[in-house]
């Protein structure tokens, strides 16, 4: 990278050629105000904010105004920020933009973290010239995540730049023109984008606001806040949490560069609200009646002296929570708390990235992939953000289209306009059609088994030694070949592939092709995804397989049975679980909310939620990542981990000195198990990182918030687990970049803050990107090619495949618990494609009985032309058919119809 | 004097059909063309010193040497004629594609043919249903002649026309905001560079001109730079379509040598004032020019002569301003149109011109006050060219920083006197 000398107001400084001088200005600290700019889309020159003064020469004196986002920094180049005219002219804009503003800031709930406020204070207008009229609209509804406000507006276009061309939305449009330009759908509905909580964040004023914090608002200077880590799937995206009054009011993004940058989506961002579910469970329940914490405790560790525990661990608890039941139940008692196929696809996850030369992708390694081949994924509904990131990356190999045209990549339009259409190669191969298949070059929908198959034809083509496929049709054979020769040509190709089609086969074709590209001198990195916030990390613990669980409960060699943040009843059908808890002396439960399994339990113990508890999760990249706690409970709930370790304490296992802080239990867990050996470096210890406040310096109302049960000011609460402290007072120095609680800059209230705590905008954070990578691929040679290929997928007379279909609110079981997110779960129903259902005889939205799994349904048929012949599918993880265990056969009768019938294929 | 473009305008106002217009000598000039070599054409449009007719001015031949050409040259290439006149007081190219619309079709395939263009389109005001329709049945008769489709007279060169009606706003003229609305987008204006030549229409080269100048290419093939040259009386080269509005005793359209002075435009073509009026001021090419005044009345009206004397030549349209008019309410007029076409997409523009019209009209009403003034004075700073995205709001502010200066007294009793005293 070279590096250019510019003079700002005289003075030397460095930049980069490659960048605008806004971005770069922004990058050397300068507070040089604007609007439509943002590092993620790049300049379009609309809102005139931005304006400086530039010189060509020394002779120059008078100068030209030119607005910095639009004017590329050169060797020699020379601006003046402070100049008079160019310190009025911000000004003017700003005073224009007021014309019509509404005189919201008491009443908005952008006000205080308000990037028009911040701008409008930066560029020192103040006193109101206009005298006239403001335009209003009328305001629509759109949905019961995101507000609309339009009054608000000030037409920066950054709404519908992110919605439509960085996030491929349609329903979000510009209408009218002049002063009263409308940001809003065709008709009122809910938008249809799963990243349209992004607007909240991206709108630089009141306009898009979260609905859902709206519900029980609270200033960001009031909010006590904390870093934290998404919960609602594995890629671990980087939030920061915000609480009041002991409750949780909203999560907002949280900058990491390599995880989820700028953005997150919309499950992860309103997912929250289970933390108020009234579902809580806040206090121990011994035989469902509330019980003490000693009372709790007591019982816990009698059952634990009477031997014969076993534990059951969780894909959604932290790395320490399942380490502690681990540790407690030992090694050999410990058990995963997923079905045994689902453990097999991730330890051939783990198996893949130790074994082979294939590296795993961070977020960032995937949007600057340029050749992309998805097998057997529905990246937007499994793992959102990384479809966000897909989106870009198709655009990669084009911006070759915009360098021959000299137009700088930021210059979004011109870049836009030069490209066109034209997009990176990217292949879609999966069980049904996905949202992201409106960017790809390909696709192609099949039953996992032919996914497979495809996979492992596309790794023969690219290395001849790689096992053969034969007997594909003369289409697939071309496709095989326009997807081998993409891959081979590009500079950074990737392969998405993940557990959602529950078929080992396809992952490890995905690793083949990727292993074929290695061995072809194409670097190409592997993803793949995983269900929950900690898959990873359960795997990492080394879990024998649930079936084993069941084996020793049967064989009466488990008396007590701890379930540590799981509901078993969504992991297998109802009858074995009933069964598995019939011979089960006792059956102890942590967890947060109630559902069957706890209700089942004898002794249900109130575990953290992430609001409520420091751990560690380790993503699907790999990427351990610390989250910390934001408030402290006023009720029983403490985290598993601790609940374990008193447990332990009160049987007599272990003394008091055990495990007294977070970081013992790092400690210990890293020394036990060298496969989380780098699990210290996710975070600094409660020791390293001097004192840092949680609440911001305008918090209001501390010494007055209880009075109303005693004026005497309680002691804040203590924090031994971390750096943090539930306190407005912060020792000295910088804060490391993963204890951030909050970004908030002088004169930066808002979200863009960020920019102050940036190496550069748009890089990674001061101070390096947080979080461990746990795996990394092996520099030996001596991996093998898989050679289990499966049969040609065959339909069966008389049944269908049935095959998860995933959907962003419903699939996952936190969120659903949201009362935002509730309203938009679908109803239960199966899919078919529509021949098979014209020979059922049933039409779209008519009842017909599911049979499959020991299980039956009566469901709503919904067609999907995309399913392939033979296949059938059912929303994934939406009660109550989360328990049917996928793919599996079924039958299909329609109701009043005895015998399904099926005519030829 | 010769008369190339409305030479052959028929007395009853219908088109020149097809067999008149070839009886005249139409398409000569593209039978020529397509035995020269492209650039060669482009450099006789150079010679001949064609300015670009729709209010810029900008040297045609210039503007054609920018496009990429010769093998490497991305394709397809795109000739577009601007045919979104929408300047108020502008009606000459409406004129031309009434009168004579195979003229704009054979200058459109002389222009295309020299830029190696592919397609062409004509962006037409959506109001122009006549120009519409017969430039409709124009473009078809062309086809069936040969003279537009596959393989030109023999040639090897193809080119189409496209005829495409917009569905509105003005800002549609403004060359990049055309391309964006042809593309089916929002049409507000692009950013340049990249200029149209390297990223146009679809981001492949294009050359969008205006009608007027299309008409012209043809004829400077036909009879050479230096012919047209000598048809003007100043360096610009050519002539010009004149135009009067306003209370002039014969309002129309003249076309006479480029450089004919101003006050010969309105009183020998015009008539001059009606009776009982004088003449206080004109906009010398189209609502978004300064206004002139009597001291400027012998400016030739050329490119040069005209932004001399503090205007711009614009369209050569003018419309006048008689002293029984009220200077302020014309300005109202002209603001209230500017304001309401503003696309929205910069701040200046869209909050300067609507503050603008809001004043203009209270001051009507009597309401305006001096802070008013001191506004409006400096809303035509803050739009000024550089400020905005584009040139549309220092356009829009032409009329009123003109108006400030040669008719103060004006706005100044309309704040003292709390009325307009025209009323």
């Amino acid at each position: 990278m070279t590096v250019a000398t510019i003079f700002i107001d005289n003075e030397p400084r460095q930049a980069n050629p490659e960048q605008n001088l806004l971005h770069a200005c922004l990058s050397l600290g300068y507070d040089l105000p604007y609007f439509c700019w943002h590092p993620a889309l790049g300049s379009v020159g609309a809102c005139r904010q931005c304006a400086v003064k530039q010189f060509r020469n020394e002779q120059d004196t008078a100068g030209k105004l030119v607005m910095a986002c639009m004017t590329p920094v050169a060797e020699g180049t020379s601006i003046s920020i402070a100049d008079a005219e160019a310190v009025a002219f911000r000004a003017a804009v700003i005073q224009g933009l007021m014309q019509n503003h509404p005189h919201d800031c008491p009443v908005c709930d952008e006000g205080g973290e308000c990037h028009l406020q911040d701008m409008t204070v930066m560029t020192g207008h103040r006193s109101r010239g206009y005298s006239f009229g403001k335009r209003t609209f009328r305001n629509q509804y759109l949905g019961p995540l995101v507000n609309h406000e339009m009054n608000r507006c000030i037409q920066c276009q950054r709404c519908v730049r992110f919605y439509r061309e960085y996030a491929g939305g349609h329903d979000l449009n510009a209408f009218h023109l002049r002063d009263s330009i409308y940001y809003g759908r065709h008709e009122d509905g809910v938008l249809e984008s799963e990243f349209s909580g992004n607007l909240v964040e991206i709108c630089p004023t009141g306009v898009f606001t979260d609905a859902t914090l709206k519900r029980h608002y609270t200033r960001k200077w009031d909010l006590q806040m904390a870093p934290s880590i998404c919960v609602h799937c594995g890629l671990g995206c980087n939030t920061t949490a915000g609480e009041r009054y002991g409750s949780l009011r909203r999560m907002v993004n949280r900058y990491n560069h390599e995880v989820n940058g700028y953005f997150l989506c919309d499950r992860g961002r309103f997912g929250y609200e289970f933390v108020e579910s009234s579902q809580r469970i806040r206090y121990p329940l011994l035989n469902h009646q509330v019980a003490t914490k000693d009372e709790a405790l007591e019982h816990l560790g009698s059952m634990l002296l009477e031997g014969n525990v076993i534990g059951i661990g969780s894909p959604r608890a932290s790395l320490e929570a399942n380490y502690a039941l681990r540790r407690l139940v030992g090694p050999n008692r410990f058990y995963a708390g997923v079905p045994d196929e689902d453990l097999l696809l991730l330890s051939t996850i783990l198996r893949i990235l130790r074994e082979g030369p294939a590296r795993s992708a961070s977020l960032n390694d995937v949007e600057h992939s340029d050749a992309v081949l998805i097998l057997g994924e529905d990246v937007t509904s499994v793992a959102p953000v990384m479809a966000l990131r897909l989106r870009q990356s198709v655009r990669q190999a084009t911006m070759r289209i915009a360098d021959g045209l000299h137009i700088p990549t930021w210059l979004d339009h011109a870049v836009r306009e030069a490209v066109q259409d034209a997009k990176g190669p990217l292949f879609i191969a999966s069980s049904y059609s996905t949202k992201l298949d409106d960017i790809a070059t390909t696709t192609y929908q099949a039953a996992p088994d032919d996914l497979a198959r495809l996979g492992f034809a596309i790794a023969h083509a690219i290395d001849a030694t790689a096992p053969e496929v034969p007997g594909l049709s003369p289409e697939l054979e071309t496709m095989i070949a326009e997807i081998s020769t993409a891959l081979l040509g590009a500079q950074h190709p990737l392969l998405v592939s993940g557990v959602s089609c529950r078929s080992r086969s396809v992952m490890e074709a995905a690793a083949q092709i990727a292993w074929a590209l290695c061995k072809a001198g194409r670097p190409a990195n592997l993803s793949f995804t995983m269900p929950e916030c900690n898959s990873f990390g359960l795997s990492l613990m080394e879990p024998r397989p649930f079936s084993e669980a069941v084996r020793a409960i049967k064989s009466e060699q488990a008396s007590t049975l701890i379930v540590l943040e799981n509901d078993l009843f969504r992991r297998v059908p109802a009858s074995e679980m009933t069964a598995l808890l019939r011979g089960v002396r006792h059956l102890v439960v942590l967890d947060h909310l109630a559902n069957a399994t706890t209700e089942a339990a004898e002794l249900v113990l109130p575990a953290g939620t992430f609001a409520e508890s420091d751990g560690t999760f380790v993503n699907s990249e790999g990427r351990a990542q610390r989250f910390f706690q934001v408030l402290a409970p006023s009720t029983d709930v403490q985290e598993s981990w601790r609940w374990l370790r008193e447990g332990s304490v009160a049987a007599g296992f272990s003394n008091e000195t055990q495990w007294q802080s977070l970081d013992d239990l790092i400690t210990a867990m890293a020394t036990e198990m060298p496969a989380l050996g780098a699990i210290p470096a996710a975070a600094p210890s409660h020791s390293a990182a001097g004192k840092i406040a949680r609440e911001p310096n305008r918090y209001s109302g501390r010494t007055a918030m209880l009075a109303n049960i005693s004026v005497h000011e309680p002691k804040p609460p203590d924090d031994p687990d971390s750096a943090l402290a539930f306190s407005m007072e912060s020792g000295p120095g910088t804060v490391p970049p993963s204890l951030i609680p909050f970004f908030w800059a002088p004169g930066w209230n808002s979200i863009q803050a960020v920019n102050k705590f940036q190496s550069e905008v748009g890089e990674p954070l001061r101070g390096g990107v947080t979080g461990a990578r746990l795996i990394e691929p092996s520099q030996e040679s001596g991996w093998q090619y898989f050679s289990a290929i499966p049969l040609q997928f065959k339909a069966q007379s008389g049944e269908w495949l049935l095959v998860p279909i995933f959907h962003i609110f419903g699939s996952e079981e936190l969120s659903r618990h949201a009362q935002g997110i509730a309203q938009l779960l679908p109803r239960p129903y199966v899919a078919l494609n529509p021949i098979e259902a014209a020979l059922l005889g049933v039409k779209a939205r008519e009842q017909i009985k599911v049979t499959a799994d020991g299980a039956q349904f009566e469901l709503e048929v919904m067609l999907r032309a995309d399913l392939p012949r033979g296949v059938a599918g059912l929303p994934a993880g939406l009660p109550p058919l989360d328990s049917v265990l996928l793919p599996a056969f079924c039958k299909l009768s329609p109701i009043g119809a005895e015998v399904s019938t099926r005519g030829a294929p | 004097m010769e008369k190339p473009l409305t030479g052959n305008f028929r007395t009853d106002r219908e088109a020149v059909s097809l067999a008149e217009y070839e009886r005249a000598g139409g398409y000569q000039g593209l039978r020529k063309a397509l035995l020269m070599a492209p650039a060669d054409i482009t450099e006789l449009v150079k010679k001949s010193n064609l300015r670009g007719r729709g209010g810029a001015g900008f040297p045609t031949g210039m503007k054609w040497s920018f496009v990429p050409m010769g093998k490497d040259a991305p394709h397809p290439k795109y000739l577009v004629a601007n045919a979104d006149e929408m300047e108020p007081g502008t009606f000459k190219d409406r004129a031309l594609m009434e009168r004579d619309p195979h003229q704009l079709i054979e200058g459109m395939i002389v222009a295309a043919y020299a830029i190696e263009a592919d397609i062409g389109y004509i962006f037409l005001r959506g109001e122009y249903e006549c120009s519409h329709e017969r430039l409709a049945r124009a473009i078809a008769e062309a086809q069936a002649s040969n003279y537009l489709g596959r393989n030109i007279l023999g040639s090897g060169y193809n080119f189409e026309i496209h005829l495409h009606a917009s569905a509105g706003r003005y800002i549609c003229g403004e060359e990049t905001a055309l391309l964006n609305a042809l593309e089916g987008k929002r049409a507000h204006p692009r950013t340049k560079p990249p200029f149209p030549q390297i990223s146009g229409l679809w981001g492949k080269p294009t050359i969008v001109q205006n009608v007027e100048t299309l008409c012209n290419v043809h004829h400077i093939v036909s009879k050479g730079p230096e012919w047209f040259r000598h048809l003007s009386r100043t360096e610009d080269g050519g002539t010009k379509i004149y135009g009067v509005s306003g209370k002039v005793k014969k309002p129309g359209l003249w076309e006479l040598p480029m450089g004919t002075p101003m006050r010969e435009i309105l009183e020998d073509h015009a008539g001059g004032m009606r009776e009982g009026l004088r003449f206080r001021g004109a906009l010398p090419g189209g609502a978004s020019t300064d206004f002139l005044v009597e001291q400027h009345l012998d400016t030739p009206m050329d490119y040069g002569n005209v932004q001399k004397a503090g205007s711009r030549l614009g369209t050569g349209t003018m419309v006048v301003l008689d002293d029984q008019t009220c200077p302020v309410g014309m300005v109202w007029n002209l603001e209230h149109f500017f304001a309401q076409e503003s696309c929205g997409w910069c701040t200046p523009c869209w909050s300067g011109l609507a503050w603008t019209e809001k004043i203009l009209f209270a001051m009507e009403q009597g309401k305006g006050g001096s802070r008013d003034l001191e506004t409006l004075t400096f809303q035509t700073k803050f739009l000024a060219p550089g400020n905005t995205f584009c040139a549309f709001a220092p356009g829009a502010m032409e009329p009123l920083q003109s108006a400030l200066k040669y008719f103060a007294d004006d706005f100044r009793r309309h704040v003292d006197e709390h009325r307009c005293p025209w009323r």
